[in-house]
């Protein structure tokens, strides 16, 4: 029986580790001011939680007991680690920062806000994009340096040098641990924003390497997303869980079962996953009903209108047409104009797509993107011009990196020479 | 916090920038306490590289490194934290044509202090 309660207690603590451990984090950052004293006191707390909690049961409020406990541990060490140093008394100074006097919901609402503040620091545009991903896999979603690594095809040990840079950053720099204000917010929420969707791209398409997709970092992507709608109220951070949700719902007919990429006009649409598909429309619903979508907002209102249909031709191509008019209102690029090359060729034929994405290339631009020329060579093939398609394919797979990409092209132009 | 601002720009483009302009804002900054020091330099025509090689001092024309922007003046600023020190940077007029490298001061006085404390115990 007391074995029981001791086992029961154990699971308890790994347990409250998976759900509350980076929350606990996130306020000793805030409690310690520093990052790696902040970790040291997280693993102390719960270190001393499988010791004491078997023994004295669970106490009240577990994840209040993990912070004074940290805290507590951290103050310690400094204290013993600055026995001999009269001129450095942090110890002291972060004592006399504890307001008890707190109420209960100030002080709830202070730890709420701790998460934000973790994300926001990590997310810092002072810091370079490859950290900003690193330290907020690492330190918001809790992934192992070597879980990151792997992820990212990088070596763990770069990887770590990476966190370890950002952190000293932070320290020698003094980022603020702080939520920005009001008139920051919308540049700094763009920059959090960002290196979520880099996190699900990196898992929705692999950037390079043989693997088209990576699970896991879209799963995380998808849960950071969904953490951020429940702390802020910000249309825009709606509609990048919608986009993510709904591109996420195609990603077992995205390849087939030898790992080939699946365009979405070949995709089996009965495999789409609908649930996923249900919270991304009703996401997109409120969010272009609150009358404030911007770009995400916008593409995750595409990603709807494939959604909703049932075959490609049955696709509202003039809506699609519409909606990246709009998109490249908000945020002019050559990449939005060459999707609604697509669309127009969807909507008005291949003549229609190719007079744009000719426009684009003669601007200079896109010259080196290979889906610029794949998508010339597409519409070259659907008008009979089979000469120029060839060439073009052959240009798009002289700059195609990933691999199933370049496999699918390649079957492309041996289709056209066949 | 101090922070060194360090104001690089393309010495060409330097009439795109009043002088007036760039002294009034020091000013301001001044007025509020954010400004420990500030200086505009002569052009990097004027520069001269000092080293000391087999303990012979050696000197040279120009500036140690060639670069499409150069060091132009700076501003010694006091600030919260990095986000006060952006804001700062993103004001100095300069910005606009050129770049500012916002540095965080190393405190090499206190702790070479502190070390020479602990020793002495």
């Amino acid at each position: 029986m007391r074995e029981d309660a001791i086992e029961g207690a154990r699971t308890k603590v790994g347990a409250i580790y998976r759900s509350d451990s980076r929350r606990v984090l996130a306020t000793l950052i805030r409690l310690l001011g520093d990052f790696e004293l902040a970790e040291e006191a997280l693993h102390d707390a719960f270190a001393a939680a499988l010791e004491q909690w078997p023994r004295d049961g669970l106490p009240a409020s577990p994840r209040a007991w993990l912070v004074s406990t940290g805290r507590f541990k951290a103050i310690d060490k400094l204290r013993r680690a600055s026995r001999f140093d009269p001129l450095d008394e942090p110890a002291e100074q972060l004592e006399s920062q504890i307001d008890e006097s707190a109420s209960q919901a100030v002080y709830e609402e202070i730890v709420e806000d701790d998460r934000l503040r973790l994300i926001f620091t990590c997310c810092h545009p002072a810091l370079s994009p490859d950290a900003q991903v690193a330290l907020t896999l690492r330190e918001v979603c809790g992934l192992t340096t070597e879980e990151i690594a792997s992820a990212f095809l990088t070596g763990a040990t770069t990887l770590a040098q990476r966190i370890v840079r950002a952190k000293a950053k932070i320290r020698e720099a003094h980022i603020p641990y702080e939520v920005p204000s009001q008139n920051e917010l919308p540049e700094r929420l763009e920059a959090v924003l960002w290196v979520v969707y880099l996190v699900f791209n990196e898992g929705y398409s692999a950037s390079s390497g043989g693997a088209l997709t990576r699970a896991d970092l879209s799963a995380e992507a998808i849960r950071l997303g969904r953490l951020l709608t429940l702390l802020l109220p910000e249309p825009e951070i709606s509609g990048l869980l919608a986009l993510m949700l709904l591109q996420e719902s195609r990603r077992a007919a995205r390849t087939s079962p030898g790992g080939e990429l699946v365009l979405l006009e070949d995709q089996d649409r009965t495999r789409w996953n609908e649930e996923q598909i249900a919270e991304g429309l009703a996401l997109v619903k409120n969010t272009l009903a609150s009358g404030r979508a911007g770009p995400y907002t916008l593409q995750a209102a595409i990603a709807a209108v494939h959604a909703r249909a049932d075959t490609m031709a049955a696709t509202d191509w003039s809506e699609i047409v519409k909606l990246y008019e709009l998109l490249e209102r908000l945020q002019p690029s050559p990449v939005i104009e060459l999707n609604r090359a697509v669309a127009l060729a969807m909507r008005d034929g291949p003549a229609a797509g190719l007079a744009l994405v000719d426009a684009i290339l003669a601007r200079g631009e896109l010259a080196d993107y290979h889906l610029a020329h794949a998508a010339r060579a597409d519409f070259c093939r659907r008008l009979g011009r089979t000469a120029e398609a060839q060439a073009d394919y052959r240009r798009a797979l002289e700059l195609v990196k990933q691999e199933p990409e370049r496999r699918f092209l390649q079957r492309r132009l041996a289709e056209l020479s066949g | 916090m101090k922070y060194l601002c360090l104001v690089y720009l393309d010495e060409k483009r330097l009439p795109e920038v009043p002088d007036a302009e760039c002294v009034a804002f020091d000013a301001g900054l001044r007025a509020n306490g954010r400004c420990l020091a500030s200086e505009a330099l002569q052009s990097v025509h004027t520069a001269t590289t000092v080293r000391i090689r087999n303990n012979r001092v050696s000197v040279t024309d120009g500036p140690f490194a060639e670069t499409k922007e150069q060091l132009a003046g700076f501003y010694m600023i006091e600030a919260r934290d990095l986000n006060e020190a952006i804001q700062i940077a993103a004001k100095i007029p300069p910005a606009r044509v050129g770049s500012i490298e916002v540095r965080p001061i190393r405190p090499i006085r206190e702790t070479v202090a502190a070390e020479q404390a602990r020793q002495k115990h």
